[in-house]
């Protein structure tokens, strides 16, 4: 299990690695902690013939309050997340998703950025993302900044709105001290990705794992508490409108099932926690 | 491409490819044969090392990302050749380990594990450890060993219920 | 004051910790090249066509051999009882059988150009239709071997007796699926080898026995005793899945000798799930007929074994399943048939227990049922049933004679630790409020067989030196057991050493002449009374010389092992040490070799009582806690002893709630790597309570019984009943392992899988001609 030959680039700024990108085009891979990238090219299920290095760029890594906003660069590990004092008071379902990806190892070389451009249905962070109604702020070429919202970030399956010559630099979202928050994962063991996974921050959104192709909300439970539903209820609606997988540990009815225990044991907990 | 790093307090610096990983860099090139590969999808934890303190799965880290950095393996963790670290002690003095493959990398996270949370209850410990499998010893003893390290064994020994 | 029976530190531990072991890849080998195999991706199909030009030319290239390059006979079953036909080739060429069957072999200058090269070969397949269940195998509507034109590669076939359940007032009947679980032992398969310039082969290879592995290789390749030497360094776990050596690891020997240069080879983790061999992977059909108060009076087994796709030694587990067939009770009549089937899928063999886990389980599970439907609670049946104390030996009616237990208590002290009546007073509260949470209790009592199934033989040798300090030479073979400290405890006690003062040799058949290697859990049984009797031998020895040099009748003369000296008994002052004795023998040391040819087997036995909480939301079980009783005779260190059994009762859960190698319906394997094989970590398990019980057998002077598998024999089954005790009130009465949420959640909503009881068991097995049942001593230990 050795990853294919490849030529390595490390990118020392920002703008270094989007210009690395242009330059390599399709056969370039951004490189940051390497916890999704390196076991898909161990496999040879990637193999990109350059692989640019982010993983230096040390001033990505922050989680900073802004105003009523806080802002973590892209490049912050879980381990940072779970850690974090700002997240834990301000923003503690960020800081408590990221202390149940993969297992400690992985937390001290994954990153948030590189987490969620790998845009992974059954990763855990990008449902607390949606739940919190973050923004990304994406860097493109020539110093440009865009910002795209959670929901409209993860287009596809392993697909988001990062454009091949760009580079996730922040996420961007609102101070939530005293809000209701819970993330709830249902796995087979400690280290394994979420069979499925239901993110609630109070205010915000239900982010869901696992529950379709991409990370997604759970609009349906979304409609059903704007419009005054109770837990229960509201619930019951967490699989309105998506198409779980099948995979080794679940039927997509038995996925289906879960979003809704799940998301009640969420708002519940959440309820719990507010104010 | 050139690998700079601290290896067990020894500075090293080799040529190596760009795709050569870690654990082989530790293995072969540095030729610290105490760390050893168990799978290829980064879920046995063997090959875990500290990486400027912190554990790391040295299989799914290329040796030019450590490149500048400090790294701890098992051959580096007794303060001298009399003496064992308190972990090593401490998981002989419990029966921690059997065959001793999963071993090295056990030992190295549960130091990552203490040097966070010095003061671990058994739930702490067992989940602390989730990504390091051992087959062997139903890891009752290495959750006793690691709790005894830090002091956090209750003194009748009873863990769980 | 003896050191026998005291918990004492392990002698290995400190390089294990310090340094780590020395495993085979971690040797040093210069001048060696590295080997790697690239596999079959087809479970079942005609190869018609290999390319490999361009893996010639890639870089770093040495050889690249394809099955028609290789020389040798192909592959027959190891055990003769095995039918001869199913033949296996050492490359396929024609046919693959499953999936990571061997199909070419790279030699390249280095690890990394080795899985370039692999890249590079290209395989054509037609496929052939598929076979990965063994109801469906046994049927022979799609056959892997035409020329043997069945899927049978071995019956036992002891007749079936229409009658025996007349007379019962309560039958039940259950088919069970023991799973196929994967051993993963930490450490892959991983093999050096290197022919010297006398033409001498050394192996160096991960195994649990390198004097079989000897063997193997100089039947296959057609070498002499006294041109191989085998060497299994420090191992990385076995679990009886190393007991053999496989068709890589034997061909490496022969491709050394092709390109004249020493090689390496260490599989990748995801070759390893689908090439070591598997455990388990038995469907049984069990029938138990009793009285309404209780009372068993006739037991049935019929097991269809999954061998895979070359019948390895788990095609032969049904023999092992059927000597411990009805466990701790005393029933009167029991019957048993088996067939064991290839299919597509990776061979089966020994695993943890070997075939005494599926022979537990099955009845453990049909007992439950039994009390179940008798309304009688499980612990009470149990008792009713079990061999009373004072009817040892006891020889059961499939012809197994156990030598000694006591079963009751065993019970009692596990039920006892448990709390079982507080148990089911707070199981019946949460159901009589409905909890989200409930409760399961589940017990098991089990007995298996170590160190047999015939008499065990193994060798030791224990050899003084001038200075006092100790040379033991063991036959068998540690990977985790622990040997080195137990057999030094062992001579320490008899010659009054420092254990530090003693060195263990094993797993070097140059070192080591004879020796069967650590599995079925004989290593102390055997090989330490082997070594025990030796240390008895040198000391002999050692008096006899002395009595010279005292000019005293040997008779007269004693060993004094504390001041570790020889005098005339009653004058003390008048002594010869070691170094005295040693120098007047004239040698570099005095040694006794000691071959131990046993008169049997014995039978630890225990009980387990685990208690188990279910989410019955999601159908998560969570394992509260595990009590466990285990009697494996006179202990000789506690610490070991706990260790084997933890390891055990991890695997009991794993099994029971996790572990599971599956594969599609095209024989595609889809938990092949631990990733997706559950493969249990410490998160999901409890602390174990272990309680103690001795008692000493009879059988051999230490009093010691095997050890190493009785912690997944019991545990396995006590967790699956716990958990459909928890399901007892959503009319759940049996659910087949692993215990999965969703399988759970299924259950709970009322999803029964349908009772499949298939043809093979109906019409029983028992209908054709009998075939010969093989004897014990035909049955390696497993």
């Amino acid at each position: 299990m050795i990853p294919a030959k490849f030529d390595y680039e490390r990118a020392g700024s920002v703008d270094e690695a989007i210009a690395l990108l242009a330059e390599h085009g399709d056969e370039a891979k951004l490189l940051a902690g390497g916890h999704s990238l390196l076991p898909l090219m161990k496999l040879r299920l990637a193999t990109p013939a350059v692989l640019v290095d982010i993983g230096r760029l040390r001033d990505l890594s922050y989680v900073r309050v802004e105003g009523g906003e806080i802002a973590v660069g892209a490049l912050t590990r879980h381990r940072d997340l779970e850690t974090s004092d700002v997240l834990l008071s301000d923003a503690p379902l960020l800081a408590f998703t990221a202390s149940l990806v993969g297992d400690p190892q992985v937390r001290h070389r994954g990153t948030l950025g590189g987490s969620l451009v790998h845009g992974d249905p059954a990763s855990d962070l990008p449902a607390a993302i949606l739940a919190m109604g973050a923004r990304m702020v994406i860097a493109g070429a020539g110093g440009a900044r865009r910002e795209v919202g959670a929901a409209d970030f993860f287009t596809g399956f392993l697909e988001t709105a990062v454009g091949p010559d760009e580079l996730l630099v922040e996420v961007r979202f609102p101070r939530a001290a005293g809000k209701g928050w819970s993330y709830q994962k249902f796995n087979r063991r400690a280290q394994d990705w979420a069979i499925v996974g239901a993110a609630y921050q109070e205010g915000g959104g239900v982010g869901l794992v696992n529950m379709a192709s991409k990370p997604v909300r759970a609009a349906g439970v979304e409609e059903a508490l704007a419009s005054g539903a109770s837990a229960e209820d509201a619930a019951a609606r967490a699989d309105d409108g998506l198409d779980p997988p099948a995979d080794l540990n679940a039927s997509p009815e038995y996925r289906r099932h879960l979003a809704r225990v799940l998301t009640r044991r969420a708002l519940e907990e959440a309820a719990t926690r507010a104010g | 491409m050139r690998v700079s790093v601290t290896v067990n307090g020894t500075p090293q610096e080799h040529d190596v490819e760009p795709r050569l990983l870690l654990v082989h860099y530790i293995r072969e090139t540095v030729g610290l044969k105490g760390t050893n590969i168990g799978c290829d999808t980064s879920s046995c934890g063997a090959c875990t090392v500290l990486l400027d303190g912190e554990s790391v799965k040295s299989c799914t880290l290329l040796a030019a990302q450590a490149d500048g950095s400090e790294i701890t393996t098992i051959e580096g963790l007794a303060p001298s050749a009399e003496e064992m670290h308190p972990i090593q002690q401490a998981f002989r003095e419990h029966h921690g380990l059997q065959c001793g493959f999963c071993t090295p990398g056990m030992v190295m996270a549960a130091v990552s594990l203490l040097e966070e949370n010095p003061k671990p209850t058994e739930h702490d410990v067992r989940h602390g450890l989730e990504g390091n499998l051992c087959r062997c010893t139903g890891y009752h003893n290495i959750v006793k060993a690691v709790l005894a390290a830090a002091g956090t064994l209750p003194a009748t020994g009873a863990m769980s219920k | 004051m003896s050191i026998l029976g005291n918990r004492v530190l392990r002698k290995e531990d400190p390089k294990f910790l310090t340094s780590g072991g020395q495993y085979v890849d971690d040797l040093p080998l210069p001048g060696a090249a590295y080997v790697t195999y690239v596999r079959s991706t087809i479970a079942h199909a005609r190869i018609t066509q290999i390319d490999v030009d361009e893996a010639r030319r890639a870089d770093g290239v040495v050889a690249v051999f394809t099955g028609p390059d290789v020389d040798l006979d192909p592959i027959a079953p190891g055990l003769g009882f095995i039918n001869q036909a199913f033949v296996r080739p050492w490359l396929a060429s024609e046919t693959v059988r499953f999936v990571g069957e061997p199909i070419v072999a790279i030699v390249t200058e280095e690890r990394y150009q080795g899985a370039d090269a692999a890249e590079l070969v290209s395989v054509d397949y037609d496929p052939l239709p598929v076979v990965v269940d063994t109801e469906d195998a046994v049927r022979d509507e799609v056959v892997l071997f035409p020329s043997a034109g069945t899927n049978l590669a071995l019956e036992f076939n002891f007749g079936r007796d229409e009658s025996l359940f007349d007379g019962c007032d309560v039958v039940v009947r259950q088919r069970i699926v023991n799973q196929r679980v994967a051993p993963c032992p930490l450490e892959v398969r991983s093999d050096a080898v290197q022919w010297g310039d006398d033409g001498r082969l050394t192996w160096w290879v991960s195994t649990q026995a390198a004097h079989f592995a000897k063997g193997d290789i100089c039947k296959h390749l057609g070498l002499e005793e006294d041109q191989v030497r085998v060497i299994a360094p420090d191992v990385g776990g076995g679990f009886g899945a190393k007991i053999g050596v496989y068709p890589e690891e034997l061909l490496l020997a022969w491709m050394s000798k092709r390109v004249g240069r020493p090689l390496k080879w260490t599989e990748t983790r995801t070759e390893s799930m689908l090439n070591l061999g598997h455990g388990r992977g038995q469907t049984q059909y069990a029938e138990m007929g009793g009285m309404r108060d209780g009372r068993i009076a006739a037991y049935r087994l019929t097991v269809l074994q999954d061998g895979g796709a070359y019948p390895a030694n788990g095609t032969a587990l049904p023999f092992m399943t059927r000597t411990m067939l009805t466990g701790v009770y005393d029933i009167a009549k029991a019957e048993f048939n088996s067939r064991s089937v290839v299919t597509n899928a990776t061979p089966t063999v020994a695993y943890r227990g070997a075939g005494r886990p599926e022979a537990t389980a099955a009845i453990e599970r049909t007992l439950d049922l039994f009390a179940e439907e008798i309304g009688v609670d499980p612990s009470e049946v149990r008792r009713k049933n079990l061999i009373p104390e004072d009817k040892f030996p006891f020889t059961t009616p499939v012809g197994t004679t156990y030598d000694i237990g006591d079963y009751e208590r065993a019970l009692d002290l596990a039920l006892d630790a448990a709390g079982y009546d507080a148990l089911r007073a707070e199981q019946q509260a949460r159901r009589d409020r409905g909890d989200r949470h409930q409760l399961g209790i589940g017990m098991s009592v089990y007995v298996e067989i170590t160190a047999g199934p015939g008499a065990p033989s193994e060798f030791g040798a224990v050899e003084v030196k001038p200075d006092g300090k100790v040379v033991v030479r063991t036959g068998v073979s540690p990977h985790g057991q622990g040997h080195h400290t137990a057999l030094a405890m062992i001579v320490a006690d008899k010659l009054g050493v420092d254990i530090d003062d003693v060195t263990v040799i094993h797993g070097d058949t140059d070192l080591v002449p004879r020796g069967q290697g650590t599995m079925g859990s004989r290593s102390l049984q055997a090989g330490g009374v082997a070594v025990s009797r030796a240390a008895d031998g040198v000391i002999d020895r050692a008096r006899s010389i002395a009595a010279d040099l005292l000019e005293a009748s040997e008779d007269d003369v004693q060993y004094d092992a504390v001041a570790r000296a020889f005098h005339v008994a009653g004058t003390p002052a008048v002594s010869k040490s070691w170094a005295e004795v040693v120098g007047a023998a004239g040698g570099e040391g005095l040694e006794v070799e000691h071959d131990f040819k046993g008169t049997g087997p014995t039978f630890p036995f225990g009980a387990h009582v685990v208690v188990v909480d279910v989410d019955t939301d999601t159908g998560r079980v969570s394992v509260e806690r595990i009590v466990a009783v285990d009697d494996a005779g006179r202990i000789l260190n506690p610490l070991l002893a706990d260790g084997q059994i933890h390891g055990g009762l991890a695997q009991g859960v794993a099994q029971a709630l996790l572990e599971e190698v599956r594969y599609d319906p095209d024989g595609n394997p889809i938990t092949a790597n631990l990733s997706d094989y559950a493969f249990i970590s410490a998160a999901e398990l409890p602390s174990f309570e272990r309680i103690a019980m001795e008692t000493p057998t009879p059988v051999n002077e230490l009093g010691a019984k095997g050890i190493g598998e009785s912690g997944s024999i019991g545990s396995t089954p006590a967790v699956q009943n716990a958990v459909v005790d928890a399901l007892r009130p959503f009319g759940v009465r049996h659910l087949d392992m692993p215990a999965t949420p969703e399988k759970v959640w299924r259950a709970i909503h009322g999803e029964r899988e349908p009772e499949k009881w298939n043809a093979p068991a109906a019409s029983g097995l028992g209908s054709a001609a009998p075939a010969a049942p093989p004897s014990d001593d035909d049955i390696p230990t497993l």
